[in-house]
This record gives structure tokens, sequence and C-alpha cells, in this order.
């Protein structure tokens, strides 16, 4: 990054805690007011979008696929219990091991668990952004256990002690010079090259001795089929293949809502996915693991492992619009499309998950108390629902999100934090401006005095005239122009 | 309560009543199914798969190993490790490859793994299909062609017969019935591995494999 | 039906026009009522000039939009109750901005889902409710010829006109049959210009940051000034340009704007309000 280190990046790599809304905002500030993060996000989002573009050439497919995929993603969704259900018997009886996990320190306890009985000292991971989301590696290391990242982006990130900015890009706040510069101050006997394949021939070398070396491969899944008790993963770079087939015990780990019924949903889900995020046709690795190394089989994993985490999905789940949260397949397009993170980038979130998708997931991970102010960073210009492969409304739930928050609080909250967001002086506002716009007659009144003492307009109007000369009513209205026009 | 027994019943407690309707996948697939011979059906997988960065070599039935011998050669392979116990490994005659070790697996993982990782340069499979539409090879490792043949060696060789190639990936699990029975791992391959982490520049050999090499048989009708 | 802002414009069906009708009702929104009428006069005197009969409500406030994207639900269900009566004949609702007509159109029904009556009422409001140059395009068809000047011009396009109405490609073609202007196309055309209500006063910052960048790009165009159907966006486009002319101490603006249907009135012979 520049010179100019901002709050957002000075914890990037500690655990997520905390983040006020006063400090949201400082991120949000800083982070919109350096240069080179706005150029460099705008660049990476600019080239990401035309690369989605060009892989949708044909408007009706496109619209009958998403369709299709929300459909599937619904079905599953409604039928989520019973399919949770047939997935765990039919993995169980492919010989993986599946696992519950309510919380962030359940799911952690559960892995501490498998690593003490293998007497792990590494665990090489894949990509997971589950595994963000429960803070894994500072739970690992903190018990004495190794874990590396082996995704290229998330391996830069991990050397650099921050966290990843975008969920399938890791590391794309970073330049190639930065990353040359880090790869020749941490990895002990390599000099400064910016050549990216070079960088990466570094990555490719320290990672495969640590696949060897390695006890444990983590992974997440980006989808589980329940009729066959089957784990599908994406991805390009062969890490995620390498995590799950040669060390001794591969862990999958992931939330419970990524789950289809039938082996054929995959075939568009995966399509749109890939098309959606990195505007691929189809990622390198399709990768369907349906149980570990059988007795006649030369290689894979002797152990495979689910551990599946709710960690406040089944809060989104109990209510009907709510619960459209979780049809995400984890795309990122959102992101891409979205002219605030554009802006911003994805440290300034304060989340595992930035962007559009963090707004309205992030308060049931974390709560409201720590997220009330994230669904209002919206325009609500609607891009990222217009590109959603899913079709999650994300600007309706933004808003139902802000109405959560402004509630006052009462008892049984449909979601932990309700209210956190409330103030008596905005409600007050709200209900005085609500009474005069819906008394038409006092309204009149108030919109003629406003125009009769338009010269007494303030000329500072807070965040407006910050960038813009003031708004001053006009000396007459519409509705005195159309009078005298009868 | 286990944790198991919480996150269920509160899923039910909540879980719509209203049925939702299954998802109807030929409404989205028939509609958009092509018309197309063989030899379409293979040039659109070449062009696909090409698109990323394989090298595809049209050859016949009897003379793919000889290819695949002159192909190790030119590319110095020192030792090329496949499955001897498969129809494709039974035509690897170590006469026709000179200067090239042709090295069956034999044993487990754990017993080669060294080897496997440093001294391997070549990895032989036999692909199980392909997919038209997006340019990917269908790979179902086995006991004869482990896992990590098609994953660790620098470059892979893949055998194709073009009369294997399917349409969509939709056609081939729902035509081969996957859900019936399903191996251990099964891969779907579109290129050799690789990574645009690094300043959205695209980058080859990533984890895997750096090459990847489709020699397609059965593909006469379809040759130019 | 609902349609809340995810779709894209080939997941609809093309709404079916009415044929031009005998009369509209206009419902011309707080925003131009207060700060841009001369955009709202020029829409009726467009309508007007066509034949069309014109009816002003007088008991119009506000579409309540404000209160509901906020998070006041309660507040914005007070303020459409109020505009429920509004509308007793059966007249299209033409309205100058896309953000309101979809308020109107899409979220009315939702903010009175509690009471099926309400919900059913204001449902068939907003099954028509016209966006101004949605209408005057496939409505009314408007074809007047140009009379003035060559000029080149921008047109920006807000969000809820693109991805709420699925009227984005109507400016273009009004534009079109102008043959004196030329349209030039901006880049990142599609993308917010960072109003958003009270977003644009809660996160000035991000605001300010979207808004310069649509002005940049805008500008880039060289074009002589920038027209837009959406009041909110046409305020904070042209209050954001005219900040930066003061700031660099120029007396001419930089990016003039107009409302498209007071640039529609200049160009085509009428009488704007704004230059009475």
């Amino acid at each position: 990054m520049s010179a100019h280190t901002s709050s957002a990046e000075k914890d990037a790599g500690k655990p997520i805690a905390f983040v006020s809304a006063q400090a949201l905002r400082e991120r949000m500030h800083d982070a919109v007011n350096d240069p080179h993060l706005r150029s460099s996000f705008r660049g990476a989002m600019d080239f990401l979008m035309a690369k989605r573009a060009a892989q949708f050439p044909d408007e009706s497919e496109l619209a009958s696929l998403r369709t299709l995929s929300e459909g599937i993603r619904q079905y599953s969704l409604a039928r989520l219990p019973d399919l949770l259900e047939q997935l765990e018997t039919n993995l169980t009886r492919n010989g993986v091991q599946v696992h519950w996990a309510e919380t962030p320190d359940e799911a952690n306890a559960i892995m501490l668990g498998i690593a003490r009985r293998h007497e792990a000292k590494l665990i090489v991971k894949g990509k997971s952004m589950v595994s963000e989301e429960i803070e894994f590696n500072h739970a690992m290391e903190a018990a004495g256990v190794g874990a590396l990242e082996s995704d290229m982006g998330e391996y830069i990130v991990q050397l650099a002690g921050e966290k990843p900015s975008h969920i399938i890009m890791p590391a794309i706040h970073k330049t190639k010079e930065q990353i040359a510069r880090l790869f020749a101050d941490k990895v002990p006997g390599v000099d400064y090259t910016d050549n990216v394949d070079a960088l990466i021939r570094i990555g490719r070398d320290v990672l495969r001795e640590k696949f060897e070396e390695a006890e444990i491969g983590l992974s997440g899944v980006n989808f589980a089929v329940a009729e066959t008790g089957t784990l599908c993963l994406v991805e390009n770079e062969g890490n995620g293949r390498m995590c799950t087939t040669v060390p001794k015990v591969h862990v999958a780990i992931t939330g419970i809502e990524k789950i289809v019924e039938k082996l054929e949903h995959v075939a568009p889900l995966f399509s749109i996915l890939t098309r959606s995020a990195t505007g691929q046709a189809v990622s390198t690795y399709f990768n369907m693991i349906s149980g570990p190394r059988k007795a006649y089989e030369k290689d894979g994993p002797e152990e495979v492992h689910l551990i599946l985490l709710d960690n406040g999905r089944s809060q989104a789940y109990a209510d009907e619009q709510l619960r459209k949260t979780l049809q995400c397949i984890r795309c990122g397009a959102c992101m891409n499309h979205c002219p605030v993170y554009t802006r911003v980038g994805g440290h300034a979130y304060g989340t595992t998950y930035p962007g559009p998708i963090g707004k309205i997931i992030s308060p049931h991970m974390m709560g409201l108390e720590q997220t009330h102010l994230l669904p209002t960073v919206s325009s609500l210009c609607g891009a990222c629902g217009e590109v959603c492969p899913v079709k999650i409304p994300i600007p309706e739930l933004l808003i139902r999100l802000r109405e959560e928050a402004n509630t006052a609080p009462h008892a049984n909250p449909a979601m932990v934090g309700q209210g956190a967001g409330y103030s008596p002086l905005m409600t007050f506002v709200w209900k005085s401006w609500a009474r005069i716009y819906a008394r038409p007659g006092i309204y009149r009144t108030f919109s003629w005095l406003a125009t009769r003492l338009r010269v007494l307009t303030p000329s500072s109007q807070s965040g407006w005239t910050a960038a813009r000369t003031p708004l001053k009513p006009a000396p007459r209205r519409l509705r005195d122009m159309v009078k005298d026009r009868r | 309560m286990s944790a198991r027994d919480r996150i269920l019943a509160k899923l039910r407690a909540t879980q719509p009543q209203a049925p939702v309707s299954a998802p109807v996948l030929d409404a989205h697939y028939s509609p958009r199914a092509r018309d197309e011979s063989s030899a379409e059906r293979l040039a659109r997988f070449r062009t696909g798969i090409e698109g990323f960065h394989a090298e595809v070599h049209l050859t016949s039935n009897a003379d793919w190993p000889e290819l695949l011998a002159h192909l190790c050669a030119d590319k110095g392979i020192g030792t090329l490790l496949f499955g001897a116990d498969t129809p494709a490994g039974r035509r690897l005659d170590p006469a026709v490859f000179t200067g090239t070790t042709l090295r069956p697996w034999i044993g487990q993982v754990e017993e080669i793994k060294a080897d496997l990782f440093h001294r391997v340069d070549a990895g032989f499979t036999q692909a199980r299909g392909a997919i038209a539409e997006t340019g990917t090879l269908i790979v179902w490792p086995s006991e004869a062609e482990p896992r990590t043949l098609s994953l660790v060696p620098p470059i892979h060789f893949a055998l194709l017969d073009a009369r294997s190639i399917h349409p969509t990936f939709f056609d081939a699990l729902r035509t081969e019935n996957w859900a019936a029975g399903l191996p251990t791992n099964a891969l779907l391959i579109s290129g050799p591995s690789k990574t645009a982490d690094i300043q959205q520049t695209l980058a080859y050999g990533a984890h895997g494999p750096k090459e990847l090499i489709v020699l397609v048989i059965n593909a006469e009708g379809a040759q130019q | 039906m609902s349609k809340p802002l995810n779709s894209t414009g080939a997941e609809d069906t093309a709404r079916s026009y009415p044929p031009r009708p005998e009369a509209v009702y206009f419902y011309g929104t707080c925003l131009v009522d207060m700060f841009v009428p001369e955009a709202g006069m020029d829409a009726i005197t467009l309508l007007e000039r066509e034949g069309i009969r014109v009816i002003f409500p007088d008991n119009q406030t506000c579409c309540g939009q404000p209160a509901f994207t906020s998070g006041f639900p309660d507040e914005a269900r007070q303020v459409v109750e109020s505009q429920l009566d509004l509308f007793p004949g059966d007249y299209p609702i033409v309205v100058p901005s896309g953000s309101c007509g979809g308020m109107i159109r899409w979220h009315w029904e939702k903010v009175c889902a509690n009471d099926p009556a309400l919900k059913a009422r204001a449902a068939a409001i907003g099954a028509r409710t016209y966006e101004f140059a949605e209408f005057l395009l496939h409505v009314v068809g408007f074809n007047r010829k140009d009379e003035g000047e060559p000029t080149t011009v921008t047109l920006h396009t807000s969000c809820s006109a693109r991805r709420e109405m699925g009227t984005h490609l109507v400016g273009r073609e009004l534009l079109a049959r102008l043959g004196n202007v030329t349209l030039a196309h901006h880049d990142h055309e599609s993308e917010c210009c960072g109003f958003g209500g009270s977003f644009s006063l809660k996160h000035p910052d991000i605001s300010t940051a979207m808004v310069s960048d649509k002005v940049a790009s805008l500008k880039a165009t060289g074009a002589r000034e920038v027209v837009t159907a959406d009041c909110g966006c046409l305020l904070n486009i042209t209050k954001r340009a005219a900040k930066e002319d003061l700031e660099a101490r120029r007396v001419k603006a930089s990016l003039p704007g107009d409302h498209l249907a007071t640039f529609l009135l200049r160009r085509t012979g009428g009488q704007t309000a704004g230059s009475n």
C-alpha cells in the first residue's frame, strides 16, 4: 500500500474484533481518501466486470440460468434440515466423519481435537472463507498448530499479516511490486523480482514442500451434495486438490447452507459461479470428493471430516425474507460491481465478508451491535442485485436490516442486536417528517414557508455541502406554477 | 442436546411450510441442446481447452502410444509415471520411449511420495470423457490411476476417446447417471493449473501441472 | 407482484403500454415541487402540447421513499396512505423521476403489505404508474422536430430508471429523435452517481468520491451539458460540478445540467419554465 497506512490496514491481520460505528466511519474515510487504493480497486473491478460481461453474451441464457440457480438454492433451503440429515447419512456411509458446530469456537475446538489426535504440527489450507469467519489461523496458532494458506492470494495475505480484501481474489489490493518486496523480505533465500511467473514459482516451491509435510489439509466446500454425500470444490491453482489429496487427513469446513439435494443441481450452479466470479467459462478444477481413501486405493487422505457451521445462519433462516441471504454461492460479483466496494476496498468493512453480501450476512454472524451501520453504507443503486447469480434481492435486504437496526429495542427480537442503531433523535426526525408529509395541508404550508424563507437556507448542509453547493428551495413550487398556468 | 440437534431443531422450527417445487433443469438445458456432429463437438472441446492453455493432439487408436513417446522425447521427459493396469497403460511399450523412463505406479503413495514430488517429470492418465461446452476433461482417478498422478507431476498427459465427449457437464452426469455411484474422487480438469492472484496477471503452473497435453483418439472422422 | 432491484432487462417481459389516454395524473415528487419545479412544469407542458390533459392532484406530497429506504417503514406507510386517494380516475400516473416512480410502482404495496385492502389499492396504482420519459416515448410516441443548433450532450440514467423501471434505454431513444443532438457516452455509464438519498448525507466521503468520479466521466466526454430524467441525480451532479467550479474560481458552469423534459421542450420549440 502507499506510505500512508490506513486504520483498516493496521489491524487487517488481527482477529475481527468489535468495530464501532465510529471506527467503521474512520476506516471508510481513510480508504476512500487513499488514491492508490482507489485506482487499484477501480482497475481490478473494471477488469472483473468486463470479464463477467463477456461470459454472458446471451441475455436470455443468463436470465434462464439465474432463474434456475435461484430456484435450486431456494428449493435446497426450503428442505435444509432434511438435506443436512441426508447429507450426514450419505457422507457417513461413504466413510466421512461429520461434525456440527454452532459457533466459531466450537468449530475450532473440533478442528483442534482432530489435530491433537493426529499430533499434527502443520495444517495446510485451501481457500476457505468459513475458516476466515472462525478466525481459524489464530485459533490454531494459539494452540501451537501451524496453519498455512496455500492459495497464492491467501498465502500472500498471510505472509503480509493481513486479511483477504476480496472473497475470490484475496490479494487484489496488492501490486506485484509490493508482493515482490514481501517475498524478498519474508521468504528465505529469495531475491527481489517483480516478474509474476517468477513470483508464482517461488510460491509454488515453498508450498509444495508444505503439501508433502502437512499432516492435515483443510478446505472449504462450494457445494455439498446430499443424495451422494459429495463435497465439491471449485479452484484454479491445484492447491485445493493438494490439500484434499496429499495429507493423511482432510478436514472440510462449510456453512450449513451450502447444500443441494441432487448431484445434477451442481451443474448450473458451477457454471454460473465461475462465470459470475472471475468471468471464467469454467475453473481449472472441479473436485468432487465422496470419501476417504478406500482399502484398495493408492492415495488420498485416510480420514475425511466435514464440519458444518451455523454461526448465525439459522437466525437468517428463520425469517422468510432474510433467508434469501443464504442463497449466496460466494461468487463475489456483488462486490465487483459495487460502487462503494470499488472505492473503499475490502478491508474497510472490518468484516470477514466485505461488499454487499458482507453487509447482509455479517449482521447474522456478528450481531447488529457491531454491524448496524454497514447496511447504510449503500446508495441502493441495485448493481449488486442485478448481477447476483442467484437473484438475492440485496437492496431489499439492506433496507430490511436498516429497519431492524432502527427498531426500538423490545423482547423477542428477530435478530441479535435488533435496535442497535436505534436513535431517539432520528426516530423523532422521521416521525416529524411523516407528520408533515402525511398531511397534505401541513405539507403545503411547510413547503410554502420553505420557498418564502429560501434566503435563510444555510450555506452549510452537513454532508451535502462537503462536496456540493447548497440545496436551496425554488422561489415558487411546482404547485404554484401549475396554479398560475390554469 | 448436541450442537447437531440444536441446529436441526432451530431449522425445523422455522422451516417454510409451503412446499417449494423442485427445480426443472431440463427447462433450461433442453431448448439449448445443440444438434451437432461428433466432429463439431470435438472441435468445440478443442477450442475450449486450448483456450485454457492445454495442448491437443488428434491421433488414432493405433498411433497414440508412438505419439506419446515422441511428445515425451520432444519435451525431454526423463520419467513418465503411469498406471500399468489399464487398457491404455498396457499399450505403453518401453521400447518405443527412447530417452524416457516409463515408470508404472506401484504401491501406496507414501512409498513413492518423494519420487512423485521430486523426480517424476510427467504423469499419464486416461480421461473418462470430456465436455465440449467448456473444454473440460472428465477424470475419475482409480486404483490403477491414483489422484496425484494427474496433480503432482509438472506435466499431465491425458488420453481421451473422442466418442466420450459430452455436450455439457449436465449431459455427462445425467446420461452416465453419476449420482448412482461416484468414485472417491471425480474431477473436471480444464487446462493446466493457473492463478491470477498477483495483479490479475495470469500465470500457469500454480500448484498443479504446468502443462496439460491431451491425446484424442478415435478422432479420425473429425480430422480436417 | 413484486420486482425488487435484482432483475436485468432481459428477465422482464417488456412492459405493455396503454394507448394514448385523454388525461394523466402528474405526480411531481417533493424534490421537483420544492427544488426543481421547472422540470416538472416542462414535463407537464410537453404532455399538454401533445394534447393530453394533465391532472395535478393538489394533495400530493411525497412518495415516502426517503423514510422507506432509511428503514422507517411505518413513517413511509403513513405518507403512502395519505397519497392513495389521489388518483380516483383510471388514468395513468406519470412521475418525472425513476426513483419515485419505482417507489410507487413496486414498493407502495410492500409498505402496505399488512393491510390487504390497502395493499390491493397500492398495487393497482403501481400498475398504472410510469416514469415520465418512458411514458413520453412509449405511450405518447414523442417525435418532434429538433429546432436547436447542433450540440453534444451526455446522458446520465438513474439507477432506479435502469434497474427498477427498466427504462435505461428510453432516454437514449428520445435523444436520438432530435436530429441535431449528438449523444456522447461516458465511461462507467451504468454506475451510480452517489446520491442515494440519505446516503449522501450519512456517508459523505463515499458519496463524494462517487459523484466526483461521475462528474469527471461526464466532463471527459466534452459534452456541453448533462441530461438526466431524475432530479436527485441532477441536483447531485450539477451541484458537485458547481462546487468544483467555485473552488477553481470558474465563472462559467463546466457541467450544466437539465432534466430531460426541459431539454426536450427547449429543443423542440417550446417555452421552458426556467426561461420565464
